[in-house]
């Protein structure tokens, strides 16, 4: 178990159930700050569940979702937290919040939680800068006055479009899509559009940013440069990452902590080498049913 | 071009049967629908009219606009589609830069180029019937277009705020005898106050759900009017509108009214003129609004709603304040519109703010081309100018005689066009989309990855 003191999200017995179906069951892990945490398993795991739960975008039937912003001692705030009815603290030292009680858009604009999708979402019909600014939406809208400012044509305004152009040029140097600026978002070939979706989530500046198969249907070349990518993002910018993931390789290569769902229920948590060896891990993907994961133990030796 | 290239050869053993095929159906088809007449005779007993020659004429006309079809239009069509896309020739990007100086030249100087050639007398009917009421539906377009085009929300009843709009001014400047230029902020307040107030229940409503409920609130504002007697004086209307003043000059015979102070002969033609610049101005101020607004976060959260609401949620919009936003910004440019109608036709009734009324516009955007303010424009330049142009149709009576009544056919024609045109641009006139920043260079986006909302 990590130190209290680097922890940024923990996801305390997180229960989602649709109807009978129990898509996530119970599941606890945490999430250090500045580091790529991975959450893997079968299709049908519930890991977009996961996702969606920590953005907002599903309520969970039961459990607690804690994000952290600055210093360490915000934790003991969890339990009055959780015990009033707010959704956050705030103190000069950090602050502390409750995604559950969040609306999906509150989680990105205050606790600061970025996120992609498994299927991509750009906004197809707009320039890939202009899916950059709508990303910094809400600094923009203050720095317009509300429209008011910005329909007036106040000076202030343009100065924060300018910073907020300057912010989306540097995101596209970074994925390399610069040259692409001007063309619509949809016409970018596959690759681009999942390094413009994370661009983008990082326009938003986000202390944690949750990406869904972002290797997803790229080629090896794109899938090392994203690779690169990520790990500059929690190098660099020291933002915690949370990674769906297929694609053991990269699982393996780029994260610090791998989190193993099964059915909705947490079957490993740890580093990834320990999870490569780990049999119900193996016998998970295999797809092994479970009163046979002891006879694969057995066979590899635990 | 090789004429025998086997992909571009015309076919014409197919071509004339496929015109025989046509002509059968029409046949078919028009045997009952022209062939016979019931008509009464001189003792009033219904008697059965044949009518083979027009039957033939007809279904002439079908087989061979259908074999005209097969050996010209479809070749041409082929053969084009192999071309290579040629970039616009420049004359055109050229006319593209000069059209919208020259169309603002134009409007500008509409009543002047009217009175120069109509002369007195007539001007008056080619300024109101004509300027005034096409600009009336560029600027609910153009206020539907924020809704609709923009933030990609359908809204059927879009009328309801610009009955508000009417309504309010008539009331208050009726019972307060308030002026034009305060009700007139004051209507597009109101109507905007609406918008929210429908905006609440229909939020998380989509596509063909979202529009029936707006469809419903239009017929609910509609009979209430109807209905609320003391008030609105049900479908009799209200008469006696106070007309807008020349800021304090009415327009009137009296010697205070303006012919007088400005030493000019008394003539109807000064207050149609003067309404024609109002709602010019009107027209051109949401015009200019929606275009600051497309440049600012606010509208490129609404275009972003269009395009994938759940992303916008991701990035921190609050997709609730946002569609209220488009949902007050429409509704307040149809109040304008609204006291603007009220102010100029001095009577309103429920009549004026039918579901036909928000059909109108509705189509006028998508005709247009949604969330294009040039298309929207052309749109209804062809849409109501054109309407009302066709009650010019009397040189039909040359052709068909004297008994044919042209305006019967106004609708049937105008039904045909608006067939034509989606077919020939099922995205509207202008569907491609202009980006609202640039980096370096200004590329048109195409009409295939431009969404059209989800509701
Ligand atoms: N909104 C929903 N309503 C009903 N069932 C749902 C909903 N969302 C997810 N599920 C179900 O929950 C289970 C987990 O789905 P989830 O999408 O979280 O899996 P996943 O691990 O992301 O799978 P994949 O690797 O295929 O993306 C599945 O059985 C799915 O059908
Ligand atoms: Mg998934």
């Amino acid at each position: 178990m990590a130190a209290a003191d680097d922890i940024i999200l923990r996801v305390e017995h997180l229960t989602m159930r649709f109807g009978w179906l129990v898509a996530v069951d119970d599941l606890s892990f945490t999430a250090r700050q500045g580091d790529i945490t991975a959450l893997i398993g079968p299709n049908g795991a519930g890991k977009t569940t996961v996702f969606n739960c920590i953005t907002g975008f599903y309520r969970p039937s039961e459990g607690r979702i804690a994000l952290r912003h600055g210093d360490a001692i915000a934790w003991e705030w969890l339990e009055p937290l959780t015990n009033g009815g707010e959704r956050s603290v705030k103190r000069p030292a950090g602050a502390l919040y409750l995604l559950e009680r969040m609306p999906e858009y509150l989680v990105t604009q205050q606790a600061r939680v970025a996120r992609t999708f498994q299927n991509i979402r750009l906004f197809p019909g707009m320039t890939v800068l202009e899916n950059l600014l709508v990303a910094q939406h809400n600094r923009l809208m203050l720095a317009s006055g509300y429209t008011l400012f910005g329909v007036l044509g106040f000076p202030s305004y343009a100065a924060a479009e300018r910073a907020a152009i300057e912010r989306a040029k540097a995101w596209l140097d970074r994925v390399d899509l610069t040259a692409r600026a001007d063309d619509a978002a949809g016409d970018l070939p596959y690759g681009a559009q999942r390094r413009l979706e994370i661009a983008r989530a990082m326009c938003t500046e986000p202390v944690l940013l949750c990406l869904d198969e972002p290797a997803a249907g790229l080629n090896p070349r794109e899938s090392a440069e994203l690779n690169e990518l990520l790990l500059a993002i929690r190098d660099q910018q020291r933002i915690s990452i949370l990674l769906i993931e297929h694609d053991m390789s990269v699982v393996m290569e780029i994260s610090d902590h791998v989190v193993v769902l099964d059915y909705g229920v947490k079957i490993a948590d740890g580093a990834p080498a320990a999870i490569r060896d780990n049999p119900k891990v193996i016998a998970a993907y295999l797809g092994v049913p479970d009163k046979d994961v002891a006879n694969v133990e057995a066979e590899v030796g635990l | 071009m090789g004429g025998d290239a086997p992909g571009l050869r015309v076919d014409t053993v197919r071509a004339l049967r496929d015109a025989g095929i046509t002509a059968l159906l029409a046949f078919g088809l028009f045997l009952p629908l022209v062939g016979f007449q019931t008509v009464t005779d001189v003792r009033n007993d219904l008697i059965l009219v044949t009518r083979w020659p027009l039957l033939l004429a007809v279904v002439a006309v079908v087989g061979i606009g259908r074999l005209a079809y097969s050996l010209a239009v479809e070749p041409w069509l082929r053969q084009r589609a192999l071309l290579p896309a040629t970039p616009a020739p420049a004359w055109r990007v050229q006319a593209g830069k000069w059209f919208l100086p020259f169309a603002i030249g134009f409007v500008v100087a509409y009543p002047a180029i009217v009175l120069a050639t109509a002369g007195f007398g007539r001007a008056v009917k080619w300024i109101d019937n004509f300027g005034i009421q096409v600009l009336i539906y560029v600027m609910l377009g153009w206020g539907l277009n924020i809704v609709v085009g923009l933030a990609g929300l359908l809204d059927l009843g879009y009328v309801a705020f610009y009955a508000v709009g009417a309504y309010s001014y008539a009331l208050l400047a009726k019972t307060f005898g308030f002026s034009f230029w305060i009700l007139l902020p004051l209507a597009g307040v109101l109507a905007s106050f609406w918008g929210i107030l429908l905006g609440f229940p229909v939020l998380r409503l989509r596509g063909d759900y979202l529009a029936i409920v707006t469809l419903a609130f239009g017929e609910i504002i509609r009979i209430v009017l109807i209905n609320w007697v003391d008030l609105t004086n049900g479908y009799a209307g209200i008469t006696g509108i106070p007309r807008p003043t020349f800021f304090g000059i009415p327009f009137n015979a009296e010697d205070d009214g303006f012919a007088a102070v400005f030493g000019l002969e008394f003539s109807p033609i000064y207050r149609t003129i003067f309404l024609y610049y109002l709602i010019l101005a009107l027209a051109l101020l949401t015009a200019f609004v929606t275009v600051r607004l497309r440049r600012l976060p606010v509208g490129r959260a609404w275009e972003a709603l269009r395009e994938d609401e759940i992303a916008c949620r991701s990035l921190g919009i609050n997709t609730t304040n946002t569609k209220l936003t488009a949902f007050a910004m429409g509704a307040m440019f149809a109040g304008f519109a609204g006291s603007f109608f009220a102010a100029r036709q001095g009577f309103i009734s429920p009549d004026s703010f039918t579901f036909l009324e928000s059909a109108t516009i509705l189509s006028i955007v998508v005709l247009g081309g949604m969330g294009s303010q040039i298309g929207v424009a052309i749109a209804a330049i062809a849409m109501i100018g054109g309407t009302e142009i066709m009650r010019e149709l009397d040189f039909l009576k040359l052709i068909f005689g004297s008994t044919f009544d042209p305006t019967q056919y106004r609708m049937l024609l105008f039904g045909f066009a608006m067939v034509l045109i989606m077919i020939w641009r099922p995205r509207g006139l202008i569907s491609t989309r202009e980006p609202s920043v640039v980096l370096k260079e200004r590329k048109i986006i195409g009409a295939d990855l431009v969404k059209e909302g989800h509701g």
